[in-house]
């Protein structure tokens, strides 16, 4: 079993509680469709397609699993259902990266500009990663520039508190790519090693806001040649199949580097990112667990798998 | 990545009539393409699998098979179950109660505290009303400014307590100070909850509990995928609410958790989230909504637009100078002033058939028009009524005088003239085609 090992006792149970207790682990109803069958049948493809759709994983990509996990028992024969298990489980890893590298230490700030649509979560993962840095001793500023949304900044300025860190800000307003100039600099005279700049949420069928973001990032470019090091688009687990629409013009504006999925300690199982990683080639590479300073993990591939079919 | 339904549809009938005999086997095939193109619109599974079947049901009763083009009658049938679904007619929320009491609730980043400055700001300027903003968010950080702000924006009081974290009690005192200072509307914005957060659940009951409001909204982000099903009843189950907002429309999901929402919990749609700002607000049309899902395109509604707004006589008069080929640049602007005056361009757009798909991802501004008309504007009139005129150093002039560049002056005659080009073929019968396909479309496009 084990959603997430990282949940703990309480919080599972409280999950679990959440969940229709109806619904059968998907695993067990795949092993008795499948037991001594040298082919997967359609009541077992029926199950397993319902666990790959109910977890957002979306049409194209789960009919990709599928085809490959036949094409799988079909080379190997027999097979029984833990083997079973366990091919599903490996071809959809086949599929993500395995996430995490330590930020590098480099001459100067690494900075790290957080995108995405409206309320996915950028400036709670920022609190939270800027705190994380800070816990590993980490001279951290934030760059406030969101400077459209009501009380954006404020909020940036109670996690920056929260975190202990520095924080730069102009007032509601005024220019984002200004912000970032005034970030970077600050960042490079004080000696900071990690920069984080939150930016205003954006759907990204608006081209205007789209093109903001590519001149926001350009700007940073002026002041550190390499910034920003990371752009770490934030997805929400709840979101459906648009996810990939969100990567593709996000990856189009600026080059995306890594993903954070939010919002997993809800029903939600964020599925999407599957594919999403797997057409983009980019990392998931933070969690986001709660609304807490604290509840941000580093992404874990088999951990996340597991999670889908619980 | 996804394909449009009216594609997959148009290969699914290809195979149903490049076959001898149709066979149910055929509209077996045919919905599975439909129930794929539900479920990559973030339809439920258990929702796309029934409605599949029903449409099945009902489409080998209407014997699909003999009818001449099975293909419409599918999509006929298909549409109006869909329509049914989201429920065939408007609802308002209720007002009475003094004041009448809304209570908004949500996961988090749905859209609640924009959404209850839009009411606000709706109920004020459009009802009439003096709403009472009650900042019951007492976890996120800044959520009281938040809120702060928008009541501002919008003109209206706010109602707050720092020093308090219990939302009960800050309801409660709300809902007196509305008594005594004459509002009589009273919106309670709440924190974003998780379904399974116990506590929190619980905390929304006791408000609800205190105040015993009017009208219960949910408040659902459209690009919401197959969790819709879950929380959506969960919070049903714990509140009973009254209705849903969807939010987040301007995006370009396809928003089937809408469809979801009202086959598991059977509320009604009763508002939509259509821009960041605060005037980003409108009322919910099902038979859109399920175009939407469908990715077919409202056509009714931009033949209701365009005939409300399209002046009659001078579209004759147009058409007259096309034939003559008489069709020159003041022309030209007054088409777009047109278009213009027809709305929001990208909405209109996504009405066409077939647009949909072609403008993902694409944003037109309304003041995509601007450098048009600007050079327009700075032709002389000879210029204007015939295009030919315009030589290098009138391009440079025009250019100039526009504040545009002369690629752009390029751009524009080139655009002319295939419009021009596109113009006279659609009177040469194309037209005659093409309202005849809207028409056959619209016909099924609106509510039984
Ligand atoms: N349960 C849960 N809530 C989260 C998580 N991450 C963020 N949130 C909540 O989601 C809501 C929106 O988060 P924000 O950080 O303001 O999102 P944003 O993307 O910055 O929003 P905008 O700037 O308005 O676009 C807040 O209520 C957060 O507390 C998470 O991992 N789990
Ligand atoms: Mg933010």
């Amino acid at each position: 079993m084990g959603i997430f090992g990282f949940f703990s006792k309480d919080k599972k149970d409280k999950l679990d509680k959440g969940l229709e207790k109806t619904k059968e682990n998907v695993f067990n109803k795949i092993s008795r469709a499948v037991a001594g069958k040298t082919t997967i049948d359609e009541l077992a493809l029926d199950d397993i397609e319902e666990a790959l759709i109910t977890s957002d994983i979306g049409v194209e990509t789960s009919l990709k699993i599928i085809g490959k996990l036949e094409g799988r028992v079909l080379r190997e024969k027999y097979i029984n259902t833990s083997e079973l298990n366990n091919f599903l489980k490996e071809e959809i890893s086949l599929l993500m990266k395995d996430s995490y590298d330590e930020i590098p230490v480099i001459n100067g700030p690494y900075v790290i500009m957080v995108v995405g649509v409206n309320g996915v979560g950028k400036t709670t993962t920022i609190g939270k990663l800027a705190h994380q840095f800070k816990q590993q001793g980490k001279k951290v500023v934030l760059g406030a520039a969101d400077t459209f949304r009501a009380a954006a900044v404020d909020q940036l300025v109670i996690w920056a508190d929260r975190a202990g860190v520095e924080i730069v800000k102009q007032h509601m307003g005024s220019d984002p790519a200004s912000v970032c100039f005034d970030t970077l600099q600050s960042a490079k005279a004080s000696g900071a090693e990690v920069v984080i700049i939150d930016t205003a949420g954006r759907l990204h069928n608006k081209i205007n806001l789209m093109n903001e973001l590519t001149k926001i990032k350009n700007v940073m470019a002026k002041v550190i040649p390499d910034a920003p090091h990371d752009v770490m688009l934030v997805l929400d687990a709840s979101t459906g199949q648009n996810a990939i629409e969100q990567a593709t013009q996000f990856t189009k504006a600026t080059k995306v580097n890594s993903l954070a999925l939010t919002k997993l300690d809800g029903t939600a199982k964020g599925g999407v990112v599957i594919g999403i990683s797997d057409q983009f080639q980019i990392p998931v590479r933070y969690i986001g667990v709660g609304e807490g300073v604290d509840d941000l993990q580093v992404f874990n591939k088999n951990e996340f798998i597991d999670s889908l079919f619980n | 990545m996804f394909e449009n339904l009216s594609e997959k549809l148009d290969k699914a009938f290809k195979v149903l009539k490049g076959q001898g005999s149709i066979s149910e086997i055929n509209v077996a095939q045919t919905m599975k393409e439909i129930r794929k193109a539900l479920l990559s619109a973030d339809v439920d599974f258990k929702t796309a699998k029934s409605f599949t079947s029903r449409v099945q049901k009902k489409a080998l009763g209407e014997k699909v098979l003999s009818a001449i083009d099975p293909g419409q009658l599918l999509i006929k049938i298909m549409k109006d179950e869909l329509a049914e679904l989201m429920g065939s007619e408007q609802s308002e929320i209720s007002l009475e109660g003094t004041p009448s009491v809304i209570l908004i609730a949500g996961l988090q980043g749905s859209g609640k505290t924009t959404f209850s400055g839009k009411l606000a700001f709706h109920l004020k300027n459009n009802k009439n009303k003096r709403p009472l903003l009650v900042a019951c968010d007492v976890y996120r950080p800044a959520a009281i400014d938040q809120i702060e702000v928008l009541a501002e924006q919008v003109g209206v009081d706010v109602f707050q307590d720092r020093e308090n974290k219990n939302p009960v009690l800050i309801a409660e005192n709300a809902i007196k100070h509305a008594k005594t200072n004459g509002h009589n509307v009273v919106i309670i914005d709440t924190a974003g909850r998780l379904a399974v957060d116990e506590a929190m659940m619980s905390e929304i009951a006791a408000v609800k509990k205190a105040v015993n409001p009017q009208e219960i909204l949910f408040i659902v982000d459209s690009m919401t995928g197959q969790d819709a099903v879950n929380t959506a009843k969960a919070f049903n189950d714990k509140l009973n609410f009254d209705g849903v907002v969807l939010t987040k429309l301007d995006g370009d999901t396809r928003g089937g958790a809408a469809l979801t929402i009202r086959s598991v919990v059977d509320k009604p749609i009763k508002f939509i989230g259509t821009s960041e700002k605060m005037d980003g607000l409108d009322i919910f049309y099902p038979d859109r909504m399920a175009s939407r899902i469908l990715g077919m395109g409202d056509v009714i509604s931009l033949v209701e637009r365009a005939q409300q707004q399209f002046d009659e006589e001078e579209a004759r008069q147009v058409q007259k100078k096309i034939a003559k080929n008489q069709f020159g640049f003041d022309d030209f602007l007054k088409q777009i002033q047109q278009v213009k005056k027809m709305g929001n361009m990208k909405d209109l757009m996504g009405m066409i058939p077939g647009m949909g798909k072609a403008m993902k991802g694409v944003d037109v501004e309304d003041d995509a028009f601007k450098g048009i008309e600007a050079m327009i504007h700075s032709m002389t009139k000879q210029e204007r009524e015939n295009p030919k005129l315009l030589n290098g150093s009138r391009k440079k002039r025009i250019a100039v005088g526009s504040g545009t560049s002369v690629v752009e002056v390029n751009q524009l005659i080139k655009q002319f003239s295939q419009m021009g080009k596109m113009m006279k073929m659609m009177q040469g019968g194309g037209a005659k085609q093409m309202m005849q396909m809207m028409k056959s479309q619209g016909g099924i496009a609106g509510p039984k």
